[in-house]
């Protein structure tokens, strides 16, 4: 199942589906990678709040989808991890370090507008 | 009394003639003498059971008269399970005590004692009945024991499963009680945690505080370990995991109090103190969430003099 990326004036929003294959995902990370630069945009938004598993190759592509976002001259907000997902992500010792992360869609936003209002 | 005695000699001497056909049908019918005989002296075992336990000392927390009233409703219940052999009213009844005796401290070994007692009063009284036959005796008892060790059985383990019904609950009650996650401010919570953190208990506290920071939309969250005096290495470990989940769920953990020790364990297990925000007291911890989240606080006006 393919994810939609929708735009949202500056902003890239992804929304992951429950149970997404890694081919899903290795798609998801392409198409977002080409997008931010090909939309001008200045964020991605990566909505997680359906996935209630999270295993070692959905949050090692999140990972890169973030740092590859930043080569790209974007930033990456991982937002909606449950939070059982966010302690076993922990034990796994898969932290994200590096990426900013919020409660939701709607503390991403609010983080990304607060962020490009310092900026501009 | 002795009309009834020698009814039931001469339902002996008739078992006597005929031992095979006896033994063929033995269980039931002599347990059927054993109820009858126990139900016709029952004032004076009973007595006679009450006696013993006071002898033994046990149920010392109970007054004279409740141990004879309990001991009657033991002994009723206990004669109608060997009668119906089924144990579920027993068990009823063992537990129902059970739950009346446990806050008062009655023990294991008093209630198993007490138990035992019976069933060697009540073994002393078949002794004292059939002494003449011995065959008979031996009999009688092949159809009591295995009963009785069933009804103590049953008594112990009732009351073993109350205690612990009882401990599993307290230990929740406490659980619940000792992880309170609130909220001082809009978006700010705090999590006192006082006393031991045992891995478990570190567990429950992860998962509240993460649930917590769901519910209430917390932003930034001040744990405060003052009261904690150590953790170990596990433990320690789980507080770091605790705070980077907390991030991912895009809140700021504060740490405060950590005592001498806590911060000896921390560098020992090399923690990435990059991670971790720590402030030296509950105050500065909130003081510095408040900064964060952008908060002022003025004092308006002198404080006001109690009157």
């Amino acid at each position: 199942m393919e994810v939609p990326i929708l735009k949202q004036g500056e902003v890239l929003i992804a929304t992951f589906q429950a149970a997404l294959s890694d081919a899903d995902l290795n798609q998801l990370r392409s198409g977002l990678v080409r997008q931010v630069v090909k939309l001008r945009s200045r964020a991605v938004i990566v909505d997680v709040t359906a996935m209630d598993v999270m295993d070692s190759f959905a949050s090692r592509t999140l990972r890169e989808i973030a740092h590859m976002i930043r080569l790209r001259g974007a930033e990456t907000v991982i937002v909606g991890i449950q939070p059982e997902v966010a302690f076993a992500m922990v034990q796994l010792g898969l932290t994200l370090e590096g990426v900013a992360t919020a409660l939701d869609l709607e503390e991403g936003l609010a983080y990304l507008t607060q962020k490009f209002k310092n900026i501009d | 009394m002795a009309k009834r005695e020698s009814t039931a000699k001469g339902s002996g001497t008739q078992s006597n003639q005929g031992v095979e056909l006896v033994l063929s049908e033995a269980p039931s019918e002599l347990l059927r003498e054993l109820v009858a005989h126990l139900r016709q002296n029952r004032t004076q075992l009973r007595e006679e059971w009450v006696v013993r336990i006071s002898e033994t000392r046990l149920l010392t927390a109970m007054t004279k008269e409740e141990i004879f009233a309990e001991a009657t409703s033991v002994y009723d219940s206990y004669v109608e399970a060997l009668e119906t052999e089924t144990f579920e009213a027993l068990q009823a009844y063992a537990r129902n005590l059970s739950e009346r005796i446990i806050p008062r401290g009655v023990e294991t070994h008093e209630v198993v004692g007490i138990v035992l007692l019976l069933r060697d009063v009540l073994a002393r009284s078949l002794f004292a009945k059939y002494q003449t036959d011995f065959r008979k005796l031996n009999r009688i008892l092949d159809a009591y024991e295995p009963a009785a060790n069933r009804i103590a059985n049953t008594v112990a383990v009732g009351f073993v499963q109350e205690r612990e019904r009882v401990i599993r609950q307290q230990q929740e009650a406490i659980r619940e009680l000792s992880t309170p996650v609130l909220q001082v401010r809009e978006r700010l919570l705090i999590l006192p945690i006082i006393g031991v953190i045992d891995p478990q208990r570190a567990r429950q506290l992860t998962e509240q505080l993460l649930r917590g920071i769901r519910t209430n939309r917390a932003k930034v969250v001040v744990i405060d370990i003052t009261g904690v005096a150590a953790m170990d290495v596990t433990v320690a470990n789980h507080l770091v995991q605790t705070v980077e989940a907390s991030r991912l769920l895009g809140a700021t953990v504060i740490v405060t109090g950590l005592s001498p020790e806590i911060a000896q364990t921390l560098v020992t297990i090399g923690v990435d103190l990059g991670k971790m925000n720590t402030v030296g007291d509950l105050q500065g911890g909130i003081e510095q969430a408040e900064r964060l989240l952008g908060y002022k606080v003025v004092t308006l006006a002198e404080p006001r003099q109690p009157s």
